[in-house]
């Protein structure tokens, strides 16, 4: 890696980073879409960081207890639904706060995931496997560049479904109409809790999800220093991508070469500030929140009955 | 006259009630996981007990640990009383040690009080300002403060730990990267009688004297109508930003105190022991003494003492060290869902409200 990267010198950079956009990317886009199916039928779920962490665990667990990576997925989404139910139910008690109930389920994930996790930390589990579509250069850089892993490709896949979902399907509809408007919802004859609620399961599912790529692929290992915000950025993401699925897809990719920032000149022999570079995407989060907030008006595509936004 | 002087008390005590029935209902789903997973819980709650307070020697670990979580505690309760949920207390605590450790650093010369009021002061204005920015988003750009000020807070461990580990290291710290020490003679004392020092003194003064101005002055009526509606208060002729800043800057502050403390009591110097969760214990000590300033100072002695206790569940059940990290988050998870019974208990009499007398008029009489 050092002798190809000399080769290639500061050029190295850019292509790393685009390897990376791809790689980091996929806990952002999944944990992203969830939280957008969330939010657009109403309700914040802050708890995607602690469910990104327990799927990361419980995948982990999982591909090594039963040899096979696939059976950590959904094992990874199966957690990450229940965590998503409990936060489900519990925001639909009168007076519980969905923030609130997010910091606890958010904490409630990290310690149990770093307490059922302690035996894992040993172990090298089976890996997701990659497909490789750099077989049309000799580059070897550009060949890993071009690994790519079958959750990023299902990613892209379900931000198109859920674009097209949320406007020509029925199913997208009532989503859409719970969280604009209760009363509209109520008056059309939808159930707003069990809308809710299920919506939150989806969105604790892909959470799920993403940890398990976290643990499964890259960086392809458990230890409890694994997500650090990863979660939290996902969340702050949806509402840069305006409540879109597929700016969701275009925002993750983007923090994603933000992510891959350090690691690529690390690579290339500069470690001076390699905690600020670490530090990128969260700065660049929260300059983009400042960006695409403004005062004294709503976001446009807000979902009305979101506590986020409202004033 | 009995009847309406327990009425008056009633709603105080569900205030106490509600969370303690919620803190008993946390240790049941405790003890459920701890029997699932193979122990047994009434040897993990005894040695919890014998960890936190069994003996002078656990009071003592549970109140060294009390201490920054009483302030990591307010950084959440203040802005609270504005209607904010701040939850970036780890990052300021981080800047707040790191400022007070270039500050002790920086003052070497001066007599050792004057240190030690130059490390408190330059920690409690870093994490003021850190977030105080929380705040200023919020009002000015309307970015939601829970989401800001948890990216600040990573933001603020990383420029701790690339300062530790970069510009200010000092190069005699080989093995544990940390900045120059601020010298034993300016280390923060302690307290006379016990081996506690003078921080936990400093954190229950700033409890106190937050809940005496916020219960005593106009203050806490003003965040409170800051908090409920913007609107409200700009009619009523407050300067909202002037408030909303302030809360979170002050809660901030108690962060950056907690921070600047544990490095001239404990530390010695800014490194990377200093991220030991102590923000994130802190929203759980905020949320069950339910944003009040003074119920922190208990509350934080409890959670002090089940996080000193972890230790001991470590070395004699051979559990994870994480134990109580679970215990923490079930904790969190019931106390909040918990909010939903305030109001609702069947506690006072079923129609406080007094009944309208209608009266008749008699009109036929003339």
């Amino acid at each position: 890696m050092t002798d190809a990267s000399a080769t290639l010198g500061w050029w190295g950079v850019p292509l790393a980073v685009l390897a990376g956009a791809i790689r980091v990317s996929t806990p952002y886009l999944l944990v992203s879409l969830g939280e957008c199916i969330t939010e657009k039928a109403g309700r914040i779920n802050l708890g995607l960081e602690g469910v990104l962490i327990m799927g990361a665990m419980s995948g982990y667990g999982a591909s090594l207890a039963s040899g096979s990576p696939w059976v950590g997925v959904l094992a990874a989404g199966g957690v990450g639904a229940v965590l998503g139910l409990l936060h489900g139910l519990l925001c639909s008690l009168r007076r519980v706060n969905d923030i609130a109930i997010g910091i606890s389920i958010m904490l409630l994930g990290t310690g149990l995931a770093f307490f059922l996790g302690k035996p894992l930390v040993q172990p090298q589990a089976p890996m997701l496997p990659s497909i490789g579509f750099g077989f049309w250069s000799d580059s070897p850089q550009v060949q890993s560049a071009l690994q790519i892993n079958p959750l990023f490709l299902l990613g892209i896949a379900l931000a198109f479904l859920l674009h097209f979902a949320f406007r020509h399907t029925r199913w997208g509809l009532q989503v859409r109409i719970v969280g604009d408007s209760e009363d509209a919802a109520r008056a059309l004859g939808y159930s707003v809790l069990p809308t809710r609620i299920i919506a939150t399961v989806f969105g604790g599912f892909l959470a799920g999800v993403g940890g398990a790529f976290l643990s499964l692929y890259y960086p392809g290992s458990w230890n409890e220093g694994l997500s650090s915000g990863q979660g939290i950025i996902a969340v702050a993401l949806v509402i840069f991508a305006r409540w879109e699925p597929l700016r969701c897809l275009w925002a993750s990719l983007l923090f994603g070469g933000a992510g891959a920032l350090g690691p690529a000149l690390q690579a290339i022999g500069i470690t001076s500030g390699y905690y600020l570079f670490n530090a990128a995407p969260y700065v660049l989060t929260l300059g983009i929140l400042i960006a695409t907030c403004a005062p004294n008006r709503m976001l446009s595509g807000a979902p009305g009955e979101l506590s986020l936004v409202r004033r | 006259m009995v009847n309406t002087r327990i009425e008056r008390w009633l709603p105080h005590m569900e205030s106490v009630g509600i969370p303690i029935a919620a803190l008993l209902v946390a240790m049941m789903l405790f003890a459920l996981f701890i029997a699932i997973i193979g122990e047994s819980p009434i040897a993990v709650f005894s040695l919890l007990y014998q960890g936190g307070f069994g003996s002078a020697f656990s009071w003592q670990n549970t109140l060294l640990r009390a201490a920054p979580l009483i302030l990591t505690g307010l950084a959440v309760a203040i802005p609270a009383q504005a209607g904010m949920v701040v939850i970036g207390g780890e990052g300021a605590l981080a800047l707040g040690a790191l400022a007070g450790a270039v500050a002790g650093v920086a003052l070497s010369g001066m007599p050792s009080l004057g240190v030690q009021a130059g490390i408190l002061l330059a920690g409690a204005l870093c994490g003021a300002f850190w977030v105080g920015l929380s705040g200023w988003l919020r009002h000015y750009r309307s970015v939601n403060e829970t989401i800001s000020s948890l990216l600040l807070s990573y933001i603020g461990i990383a420029l701790l730990n690339h300062f530790v580990e970069g510009p200010l290291k000092d190069p005699a710290s080989l093995n544990k990267p940390s900045t120059r020490p601020i010298g034993d003679a300016n280390m923060i004392g302690n307290l006379p009688g016990i081996d506690v020092h003078y921080g936990l003194l400093f954190g229950a003064l700033f409890a106190l004297l937050a809940w005496g101005v916020l219960r005593f002055t106009s203050v806490g009526f003003a965040l409170r109508i800051v908090g409920g509606n913007v609107r409200t208060a700009q009619m009523a002729g407050l300067r909202v930003g002037w408030w909303v800043v302030g809360a979170a800057a002050m809660g901030g502050a108690a962060a950056g105190l907690a921070g600047a403390i544990e490095v001239a009591a404990v530390q010695g110097s800014a490194n990377a022991s200093l991220i030991a969760g102590y923000g994130y214990a802190g929203i759980l000590v905020a949320f069950i003494a339910r944003q009040n300033p003074l119920a922190v100072i208990p509350v934080a002695i409890l959670i002090g003492g089940i996080n000193a206790a972890g230790g001991m569940l470590q070395r004699r059940l051979d559990m994870p060290d994480a134990t109580v990290l679970v215990l923490q988050g079930i904790a969190f998870v019931v106390i909040i869902a918990s909010e939903t019974l305030a109001g609702r208990l069947r506690l006072r009499r079923s129609n406080p409200i007094p009944k309208l007398v209608v009266i008749q008029q008699s009109g036929a009489a003339t």
